[in-house]
């Protein structure tokens, strides 16, 4: 057995064996912070499975910016009286636990009996890559060979901020939020570390940000990573209380918020009119275009997930 | 000079691990909250240090180098705020909060 491999079988177990506490862990609290701890650990996986694109995606959102929302949700949970769970039926639970098994064995099932070897589009993806001049395929599946899911995807991220906003009560549509927010917070309240931090890694980040973004088109990166790293930024500087979440009604934060879609959209129909489909790119101007979209995307993104995660709470209104 | 620099890495990486292994052991062991902090802050300063220094050589030129000393100090100046906003929650609200 050489090294890599016990690596591997040893990250995979450590993953197995922190999913299973993820689920068990009684407090909400502590299944967060697993779960952040797990995020982590699969970027590792992903990392060793030469997905590097994946692994940064993995830690910037699926550990990084998910940790601050359900750590959120964990937080307003406790300051709520738990109110008495009426315990569900046996039968109840006994039906849900042979769904579950169900489902896990028909995964088990669907995994094991993939056809060997499993279909891929990879060899046609890289085959193509000199249409776009990109030399990530990463970037060049997502802009390009499926840009429709990509921009869709961007509009369902709007979606869900407009379903936070609708939660959001009236009185703090148009005013500044983060006093209502985060109670009383005056200037003295401050966290001195914390404002220290937020002062000093937000020049970083932001750079670490735009490298990202640029870096994505020949190398791991893009604009989901980088639009996730600016959030983080911002985050930072609102938490630390050195600015405030701007009100939800001002204009240029709703343009900001369509920007990535509408450029997306735009560049589609261009397509249509002056090229053969929806979203089919002139050959010659493919780069510069993704460009384009990926740059509008970053900004959209960061503002949409900063939203997300600094979203004025319903129970506020208290 | 390439024997000299694989020998540093051997005993740098080394070392290093001993102190990531050291401060987990400080982690599950130690008593309460500040003691704990105080054994992973060597850990993030101490070990993570000498993993850098003793990849550098093999980190492929100066660029390389850069980099893996940029993420010891982010994550240096990242360890060190984090413990400290722990440690003054703990004296806030006591060690058992």
């Amino acid at each position: 057995m050489t090294v890599a491999l016990a690596f591997e079988i040893g990250l995979a177990a450590l993953l197995l064996a922190i999913a299973a506490w993820t689920i068990t862990a009684r407090d909400a609290f502590t299944a967060v912070v697993v779960f952040v701890i797990y995020g982590l650990l699969l970027a590792i996986a992903w990392v060793d499975l030469s997905a590097v694109d994946i692994a940064l995606t993995e830690a910037t959102i699926g550990s990084g910016l998910t940790g601050v929302l359900l750590l959120g949700a964990a937080a307003r949970l406790r300051t709520i009286a738990a109110p008495a769970v009426e315990r569900p039926s046996k039968s109840l639970r006994v039906g849900a636990a042979l769904l579950s098994a169900i489902v896990a064995v028909a995964l088990a099932g669907v995994v094991l009996f993939l056809p060997d070897p499993a279909p891929t589009l990879a060899p046609a993806a890289a085959a193509n890559a000199v249409a776009t001049g990109l030399d990530n395929p990463i970037t060049n599946v997502l802009m390009a060979f499926r840009a429709m899911d990509t921009m869709l995807e961007k509009v369902v991220l709007l979606l869900a901020l407009i379903g936070v906003w609708s939660l959001v009560p009236d009185r703090l549509w148009d005013e500044r939020v983060s006093v209502e927010r985060n109670g009383p917070r005056r200037p003295t309240d401050r966290d001195d570390m914390l404002v220290f931090l937020a002062r000093l890694l937000p020049p970083v980040g932001i750079v670490v940000g735009l490298y990202i973004l640029l870096a994505g088109a020949n190398n791991p990166g893009g604009a989901f990573q980088a639009g996730t790293i600016l959030a983080a930024m911002w985050l930072l500087v609102l938490m630390a209380g050195l600015a405030d979440p701007p009100p939800l009604s001002r204009r240029w934060l709703r343009l900001v918020l369509v920007a990535g879609p509408a450029v997306f959209l735009i560049v589609g129909l261009g397509g249509l009119w002056l090229g053969s489909a929806f979203l089919a790119y002139p050959v010659a101007f493919a780069k510069p275009l993704i460009l384009v979209i990926e740059c509008a995307m970053t900004l959209t993104i960061a503002a949409t997930l900063g939203l997300l995660a600094g979203a004025p709470e319903r129970g506020a209104e208290r | 000079m390439n024997r000299a620099l694989d020998i540093l890495t051997v005993v740098a990486v080394s070392a290093g691990a001993f102190f990531f292994m050291a401060g987990t052991i400080g982690l599950l062991r130690f008593p309460d909250t500040l003691t704990r902090l105080h054994a992973l802050t060597k850990v993030d300063n101490l070990g993570l240090g000498l993993i850098v220094l003793g990849l550098s050589p093999h980190a492929g030129g100066s660029l390389g180098v850069l980099k893996l000393v940029s993420v010891w100090l982010l994550v240096q100046l990242s360890g060190a705020i984090v413990a400290q906003l722990i440690a003054g929650k703990v004296r806030q609200s006591g060690p058992h909060a």
